[in-house]
């Protein structure tokens, strides 16, 4: 009982590739997110699971059926779309009923199921409105319950919040959660929003320039990202990459201005660290032993991030406490705690111990 | 009460102060509204209003051969006309004409651009070809068809011929007649209605045909389900002008049938047009002509009553 895609492709006429040999296998049950940054073929990939468009490769398989040639009815899943697809003529109850009284159930299973699936989302009180007299968030959720009437085992959602504002997305993102946890459905989810990914998800497929970069839980996306694309996609603000040196076989000089000491044995004498922006340390630090100039400092209530350039021109952000007070143009001196990613020069991770997780 | 000012010529800002929206105008307001309004007040007014009232003026009184007024006789003419079985024939005929007009124009118009928009190679062909009869001029279209109807050698005669079926008497036979004639009106009309159409037909976001389609909603039932609801507006549009143009046709009728046979043609617009112009009864034409309008206003009022409150979502 799960969704397998093989070698999943998808080219257009004119020769382009969209998406190359995509392969996965999303459990039953489970919370699957794709992510990735515009134009990398997410979208692409749901419409081709949810058979909306064809595929020009590989293998798509649901519940050990193959269904590359199956029509979108025949998947036995539902599907929530970026706009809502809601039909502006019809009533909240009629728009969550429409599919189920166009596949000719009984009049009483329709009204017990559309129902059940409105005071799942808590639009009882509304069922009578027409789309146009409801805010974003509860015309989200007709398309949820929408989703939730039919008894597909799995649903698709494609950027179902991203015409939502901030706050009310945050709201949404737990009722979503809440509602497939509740009802056990297997849901794959399309997002450019790697807060969305991190915190809703089971697993978390990472899609860039056409290919998977990673799958894997939120955890170890974050904290073992396979390549320097994947850590710089996820945290806000994104991880440093700066350039380093091999100094001894456990100790590098990062960014030609300090020093951080590892866990494992450096073979390369050329390479790229990662440092996340809690990981950087900053001191005031007169003309001489500064290593870098305040650009700016964003106040966000617990902590302030610090951008600052360094010497040789790199640009950083620290997450620093919001007690520490910096002015701009001030000369400080950045350092580094020694947890740090490495990279290879072509973007490869090589921290220890990374490799297994990966692969794994 | 609302102070006026002689130099703001912003109207809005008055009505935003005016909190019991009594509106009073200056002399300036009033000298900036004629300019605008002015100009097409005065084109209606001299080619639609006073044609319109004079009409009405002309249908109580007597007229002469001139068209002049003799004597006053008040709704004389429109109670001759009502009790006048001729006249009674002649709406009926409009009645039948009209219906079968826009009942055949939306349907084929609807089929057409419901096929015209699929997503097919070579589709752009049908596109044009379909909307093709918008530039063709009526007396084009009437000479055209004429051929068509010929009842030795128009196309349907041949086609007949060749098939061994019995000729049709295509404008000699009163039911033919008026079968011929709404077929080459539905004709003329149907390359914009097409193109209303598939206009409306193009712009329902296709999210929504996904959506049914991924909820197993078959194809027939999108379009009644999802298609008819959503271009209603326009299928609302489409339907007024098309009864209104077709109670006013004229040029096909008097280019092919000449209202005939045995009056089965003669709708009222041209009667109108031939109790004036060569019965020499301006009176009795222009009673004619005030029915025909009240009628007119009738229908598009009953549309804007009934369907007007459905077709907007």
């Amino acid at each position: 009982m799960s969704t397998v895609l093989t070698n999943v492709c998808k080219q257009y006429d004119q020769g382009k590739t969209v998406l190359g040999k995509v392969s996965a296998e999303i459990k039953t049950g489970e919370f699957f997110v794709i992510v990735g940054p515009s134009g990398c073929g997410k979208s692409t990939l749901l419409r081709m699971i949810a058979g909306l468009t064809d595929i020009t490769d590989g293998e798509i398989s649901i519940d050990n059926r193959v269904v590359n040639n199956l029509s979108p009815k025949d998947r036995n899943l539902t599907m929530v779309f970026q706009s809502y697809a809601l039909f502006p003529f019809l009533s909240v109850w009629d728009n969550v009923a429409f599919g189920l009284k166009a596949r000719k159930h009984s009049q009483v299973e329709v009204e017990e199921r559309v129902n059940n699936a409105l005071k799942m989302v808590n639009l009882e009180d509304l069922k009578d409105r027409k789309p146009r007299e409801l805010s974003g968030g509860q015309r989200q959720r007709v398309a949820l319950a929408r989703a939730v009437a039919s008894d597909a085992k799995i649903c698709l959602m494609d950027e179902p919040l991203s015409n939502l504002d901030a706050q009310l997305r945050i709201k949404m993102r737990q009722e979503i959660y809440a509602l497939q946890r509740k009802l056990g459905i297997t849901l794959i989810y399309v997002t450019h929003d790697q807060v969305e990914a991190m915190t809703m998800a089971d697993h978390i497929m990472v899609l860039h320039n056409t290919e998977v970069q990673q799958i894997g839980t939120p955890a170890e996306i974050y904290k073992t990202p396979a390549n320097e694309f994947v850590a710089s996609f996820f945290g806000v603000p994104p991880i440093n990459i700066l350039p380093a040196t091999k100094l001894s076989s456990k100790s590098l000089k990062v960014n030609g201005d300090f020093e951080v000491k590892v866990d494992q044995v450096i073979t390369e004498n050329e390479l790229k660290v990662g440092i996340r922006p809690n990981e950087l340390r900053v001191a005031k630090a007169d003309e001489l032993t500064a290593n870098a100039t305040v650009k700016n400092i964003e106040f966000l209530g617990d902590e302030k991030i610090l951008y600052a350039t360094f010497n040789n021109g790199n640009e950083v952000s620290a997450i620093i406490s919001s007690e520490t007070h910096f002015d701009l143009f001030d000369t400080i001196k950045i350092t580094s705690t020694n947890n740090v990613l490495l990279f290879s020069q072509d973007g490869i991770n090589i921290t220890k111990g990374v490799g297994d997780v990966v692969n794994a | 009460m609302l102070k006026t000012s002689t130099t703001d010529v912003v109207p809005e800002k008055k009505v935003e102060a005016n909190s019991d929206r009594k509106f009073k105008l200056t002399a300036k307001d009033k000298y900036y509204a004629s300019i605008f309004v002015g100009p097409s007040l005065f084109l209606l007014g001299l080619f639609v209003f006073y044609p319109m009232f004079r009409t009405l003026y002309i249908s109580l009184f007597l007229t002469n051969s001139f068209g002049n007024t003799t004597l006053f006789v008040g709704l004389d003419n429109y109670v001759k006309l009502i009790s006048s079985p001729d006249f009674v024939a002649s709406m009926w005929v409009t009645v039948v004409y009209v219906v079968g007009v826009t009942f055949f124009t939306i349907a084929m118009g609807l089929l057409l651009a419901n096929l015209a928009s699929q997503k097919l190679p070579g589709i752009a062909i049908f596109r044009t070809l379909y909307s093709v009869t918008m530039g063709v001029s009526v007396s084009v279209a009437a000479i055209f068809w004429l051929f068509i109807f010929n009842p030795s050698a128009g196309f349907f005669t041949l086609l007949t011929k060749m098939l061994h079926l019995p000729t049709v008497n295509w404008l000699t036979s009163p039911t033919n007649a008026m079968w011929a004639i709404i077929i080459t009106t539905v004709w003329m009309h149907l390359g914009f209605v097409f193109l209303v159409f598939l206009g409306a037909i193009e712009s329902v976001p296709t999210t929504l045909y996904e959506a049914a389609d991924v909820e197993g909603v078959s194809s027939r039932y999108q379009f009644f389900h999802i298609t008819l609801p959503m271009i209603s507006p326009t299928l609302f549009f489409v339907s007024t002008i098309t009864i209104i143009g077709s109670f006013k046709s004229f040029g096909l009728i008097d280019l092919i049938t000449k209202g005939g046979p045995t009056n089965a043609t003669n709708m009222l617009v041209y009667r109108i047009y031939n109790d004036a112009f060569f019965g020499g009864n301006y009176a009795k034409s222009s009673a004619e002509a005030i029915i025909l309008a009240i009628i007119i206003a009738f229908f598009t009022y009953l549309q804007f009553k009934f369907l007007e409150k459905k077709v907007n979502y």
